[in-house]
């Protein structure tokens, strides 16, 4: 650290990345996890095994005979099931948190920046919708017919409008939790001397958002993000239970988890495979949130 | 010496309270009232004033962080308006009392303090790099501060690297409040010398905010006291420590502690200052002052030239003994 040019501020930020364990360890499992879901189509395509086709005279089958973990009660095979499901769920889970996050980011800086009028309409919409209660809003929005709407039959039931209204209900559920979160940080900084510095050279409220308000409400942002990627994950599996979430035939780790439950005396493996995937994934994305955490933290060197 | 900034009867009042549903009644804060100053090139101006008076509002319409009510500012003799403000912000810099809240804890210390070149938008990335590795040397850091943190460094080297933040778009003025005030006493006498010698080293104005007067002593040209919003002084320093016309002022000195001077327990000043919601009528120290009269209750006295015309000052009775 003791040289006398100046290094830029991702480039330090990386070096104390590096030497949290933990956080590198994430990193690796998630970087693994996504080759893992990723391979599904090429090995699906090599092997000329098709994870939805069913075999009932192959139900229950043992690990063997070129199916690695056996085949589910329908015959198909478990483990490119698993790796297709996955693609669902991660995908679910980041681009859900991605979207409630960046909307609660957004309206949370806002709130807290400009204060006053806009603040107080911006909590009380935020206010609004925390009041709405989850389960019965996931059951309107699924019964929204979107033929009604002026979409064709075939797109209406794709499997796309499927997955993207699932991202939405998530994302409209915890997004509000961000923004509080957000809000409150932003307005303890904004008094701060060094924003006032920045305001007294010229800077406008874009420039001091972005260079000062952001980096000091990382470490909040970064541990509600990591939390809302396993409960959007863990959420997903209890949406596709009541059947508004991603509909068998396609699979994901929260409806084969559900799927599983009523064998799980016969064939316990069926629900063990994806339970242990997301227990992997929130574990290393929690453990991801602690490094990025010491990353951005200056504090963090010493010690 | 050429005037570097003027202000004319800048007034500033908040309006407290009146918001929201239960709100409650409006109130009038007036933070400053009137007040009509001029710095010039290269000097010190240094403006005391007890917690209240209006001092930090003052110094923060001066950066440019607030808005006046009324009354303009003036810069080498332009009136400052919306468009002729951004250029005027490159000259005129600001440093702050708590030098634990004036730096982003996230930015290293060559980011802090290029800042204001890259908000300006006045040099790229390697002209930020070495106007930050040339400040951090004036202001006496070790070149390898560049890349650490501001909690790497100590209230004082922390305030050096305010100073240099405030050095580096090469200002005019800094307004500096209460620079002193967070930190150890062997510490800023440091700090002051380095202000100083920056001043010498760069043809710097400085308007000084303070109310510990043995600073000011130190560094200052001239001061202006400032009570309850209303400037009841300005004078030169040496005037203004010798003889000080306004009541307020001296009991301002007196109450500086000396050692070998016994406390003349009578001359301390009485009371407290009123409240700026309701400032009394007539000359707003008239409740504390031993010379007060009847025409201080009724008549606001006018800022006119001390006997000696080294400064002016608002007493009805201002060369009165």
């Amino acid at each position: 650290m003791s040289t006398d040019t100046a290094i830029g501020p991702w480039r330090l930020r990386w070096r104390r990345f590096r030497r949290h364990r933990a956080g590198m360890a994430a990193l690796i499992v998630l970087g693994l996890m996504a080759v893992f879901v990723l391979a599904a189509t090429p090995i699906s395509y090599l092997t000329d095994i098709d994870p939805n086709a069913t075999d009932l005279l192959s139900q229950f089958d043992p690990p063997g005979n070129g199916h690695l973990l056996g085949r589910d009660e329908a015959g198909r095979d478990v483990l490119l099931r698993l790796m297709v499901g996955g693609q669902i769920s991660l995908l679910v889970g980041l681009l859900g948190t991605a979207i409630a996050g960046v909307f609660g980011v957004f309206i949370g800086v806002m709130a807290g920046y400009f204060g006053g009028k806009v603040d107080a309409v911006l909590m009380r919409f935020t206010d609004g919708m925390i009041a709405l209660p989850l389960l019965p809003l996931v059951i309107v929005m699924g019964a929204i017919d979107l033929t009604k709407l002026g979409f064709s039959r075939d797109f209406a039931h794709s499997g796309a409008v499927g997955f993207w209204r699932i991202v939405v209900v998530l994302a409209i559920v915890d997004w509000t939790g961000i923004a509080r979160l957000v809000r409150a940080a932003t307005l303890a900084l904004k008094e701060r001397d060094f924003v006032r510095a920045a305001r007294a050279s010229g800077a406008g409220a874009f420039y001091v958002m972005r260079a000062h308000v952001l980096p000091n409400i990382a470490t909040p942002m970064i541990v509600a993000f990591t939390l809302t990627v396993g409960r959007v994950i863990l959420l997903e599996s209890t949406l596709s239970f009541l059947g508004y979430g991603i509909i068998p035939p396609t699979p994901s780790w929260g409806n084969m988890l559900n799927n599983a439950q009523d064998m799980v005396i016969n064939a316990p493996a069926l629900a063990v495979y994806p339970g242990v995937l997301i227990l992997i994934t929130v574990i290393a994305v929690n453990f991801l949130g602690d490094g990025l955490q010491h990353a951005f933290d200056p504090r963090s060197d010493q010690g | 010496m050429a005037e570097l900034i003027g202000l004319d009867a800048i007034s500033v009042q908040f309006t407290l309270g009146g918001g929201g549903l239960f709100g409650g009644k409006k109130r009038l804060l007036k933070a400053v009232d009137n007040a009509s100053l001029t710095i010039a090139e290269g000097e010190t101006l240094a403006l005391v004033g007890e917690s209240g008076s209006g001092k930090s509002t003052l110094g923060n319409v001066v950066a440019g962080l607030q808005v006046p009510t009324s009354g303009s500012l003036r810069f080498r003799g332009q009136t400052l308006t919306a468009a002729t403000w951004p250029q005027a912000r490159r000259a005129i810099q600001m440093v702050f009392q708590d030098p634990w809240s004036a730096l982003d804890p996230r930015m290293p210390v060559s980011a802090i303090i290029a800042e204001p070149l890259l908000i300006q938008g006045t040099a790229n990335a390697a002209e930020r790099r070495d106007r930050a590795a040339e400040l951090v040397e004036q202001v006496g850091l070790p070149r390898d501060a560049l890349n650490r943190y501001p909690h790497e460094f100590s209230g004082g080297q922390r305030q050096r690297i305010a100073i240099a933040r405030a050095l580096a778009p090469r200002p005019q003025l800094i307004v500096a409040d209460e620079p002193l005030s967070a930190l150890d006493v062997s510490i800023q006498s440091q700090v002051l010398n380095l202000m100083r010698d920056l001043q010498h080293g760069h043809g710097l104005s400085y308007l000084f905010i303070s109310h510990d007067l043995a600073v000011v002593n130190h560094l200052v040209d001239r001061v202006a006291v400032l009570y309850l919003g209303r400037l009841v002084e300005v004078a030169d320093r040496a005037a203004l420590f010798a003889g000080p016309a306004h009541p307020y002022t001296r009991a301002l000195l007196d109450a500086v502690p000396r050692i070998g001077r016994k406390r003349a327990r009578g001359r301390s000043i009485a009371g407290e200052m009123p409240s700026p919601l309701d400032p009394p009528p007539g000359c707003v120290f008239h409740p504390r002052c031993p010379k007060a009269q009847a025409i201080c209750r009724s008549t606001v006295p006018a800022l006119e030239p001390r006997a000696d015309a080294a400064g002016h000052a608002a007493c009805h009775f201002k060369d009165a003994p």
